[in-house]
């Protein structure tokens, strides 16, 4: 199969994967309203010390973004499970791995839209001075995203299979979330406290590294993962 | 049986077998069909007829035996099966938040269709004047109708149908036997998952029933025999 029948097959999954929560918008609303309330929750936990609220800034915006982005995750495939399409998707002759890589790319916009409104709640909460290094930091947020996204999207698909998925899911992705969730915050938090130290570049790079393993392993993997 | 000669045939299995944990739901199932024929299958709940039909179409792995479609292997060559095949699996599969349209859009996207007749499939199953309306409110006959547009999209030359008739109504059902006869007759092969022998009885070919795992009657016994039997199972 050629690599325009892939691509084409990726933007069918894309294209039917947007429009169908675009227009149920329950997952995207409730998805947002999480992240939105975690930081605020933790803005009141913090209290009015500014500094105090600056230093957390990064944590609290990467858990936020780790908990919605669950949510976001199980429902990338209950669209296939409540109405019983994975099996017909699985029968379209060509790459399973076209399938994830729909899907990630549907995730990433999805929680990309995500992560643009909790960031500019987190700003206004956290009281939050944007450093001049802030391409860098939107880099970070972009590399984190691009982690935690596809391991969500490929430990979705795992765990869709089971019964118990909601429960499943944060178990089998938590732990390997570790090194990315790590790196994306003591990367956003050095930017966002000017670098001194320029210690920014060798979390970034961690990340990069973390996140082209978790990119590859995912696609080798997703066809025998997804196999019924 | 040679390479060759399995070919020619559209389903071939052999000793199909597969087991859920410690219960072999089937136990070595033998069955030929060949193109031009449209055979019913047969059995009673529980008796692995529908787990045949997705071992045949991919989606289930045989634990033992193997089965081909004119020739691919199902275990070895799983994609090239997939272009043979169509499938109409118990459940529509369809998405909801889709229209009909947009539902066979994406079917045509994911096969290749670039140039699919979409509204003429929409127009033959009786949906053209709600094409553009979202599947979510369709009844579930509207809903199987749309299931056979989309089977309608890809020149399937192996129809695998489980319970095709479910939900339809007189005129549906109709429309499913011309579907499935105009698909045999241009050379293909259809192999049918029945709880009712009636609505197909004027088109099969013949039928065979499952039971405790394997084919009782792989030569095809006369169709009123087996609606007997299964009704007697009922």
């Amino acid at each position: 199969m050629s690599a325009h029948e892939d691509w084409r097959r990726v933007r069918a999954i894309v294209w039917k994967d947007l429009t169908t929560e675009g227009r149920s918008k329950a997952g995207f609303n409730s998805v947002a309203a999480l992240g939105v309330t975690i930081l605020v929750l933790f803005g009141f936990a913090l209290g009015p010390d500014a500094q105090a609220l600056r230093d957390a800034a990064a944590g609290a915006l990467w858990l936020a973004v780790l908990f919605a982005g669950v949510l976001a995750f199980n429902r990338s495939y209950q669209v296939e499970l409540e109405s019983g399409a994975l099996e017909p998707l699985l029968l379209y002759p060509g790459a399973r791995w076209t399938i994830f890589v729909g899907k990630l790319f549907a995730n990433l916009i999805f929680v990309g839209l995500m992560l643009v409104i909790v960031t500019l709640v987190g700003i206004v909460l956290f009281q939050v001075t944007i450093p001049p290094s802030w391409p860098k930091l939107i880099a970070v947020l972009a590399l984190g995203t691009i982690g935690l996204v596809s391991l969500g999207t490929f430990y979705a698909a795992m765990a869709s299979r089971s019964r118990a998925r909601e429960v499943l899911l944060p178990l089998l992705l938590f732990p390997m979330l570790v090194p990315v969730l790590l790196a994306a915050m003591q990367a956003s938090k050095v930017l966002l406290n000017g670098d001194m130290m320029h210690e920014a570049g060798a979390w970034m790079s961690m990340l990069m590294a973390y996140d082209v393993i978790f990119v590859v392993a995912p696609l080798l993997a997703f066809e025998h993962v997804i196999e019924v | 049986m040679s390479v060759a000669s399995r070919d020619q045939i559209a389903i071939d299995a052999v000793g199909v077998a597969r087991r859920f944990g410690a219960r072999w739901v089937l136990r070595g199932v033998d069955l030929q069909v060949r193109p031009g024929e449209m055979v019913g299958l047969l059995g009673a709940n529980g008796s692995g007829k529908s787990t045949l039909l997705r071992i045949l179409g991919t989606l289930l792995k045989p634990s033992a035996g193997g089965a081909t479609i004119y020739g691919h292997d199902v275990v070895k060559s799983p994609d090239e099966v997939r272009r043979q095949i169509g499938f109409l699996a118990h459940t529509p599969g369809l998405y909801d938040d889709l229209t009909a349209r947009e539902n066979l859009q994406f079917a045509a996207s994911m096969l290749g269709l670039e140039n699919a007749k979409l509204d003429e499939a929409l127009d033959r199953v009786g949906l053209g004047g709600v094409r553009n309306e979202r599947v979510r409110g369709f009844s579930a006959g509207m809903q199987r109708r749309l299931s056979m547009a989309r089977l309608l999209l890809r020149n399937a030359r192996v129809l695998l149908l489980d319970e095709p008739y479910s939900n339809l109504d007189v005129a549906g059902i109709s429309l499913m036997n011309e579907l499935i006869g105009e698909s045999v007759k241009g050379g293909g092969a259809a192999l049918v998952v029945l709880h009712e022998l009636a609505p197909a009885a004027a088109v099969l070919d013949r039928t065979v029933t499952i039971r405790e795992g394997r084919i009782d009657e792989p030569d095809g016994a006369a169709l009123d025999a087996a609606n007997f039997a299964v009704a007697g199972e009922g």
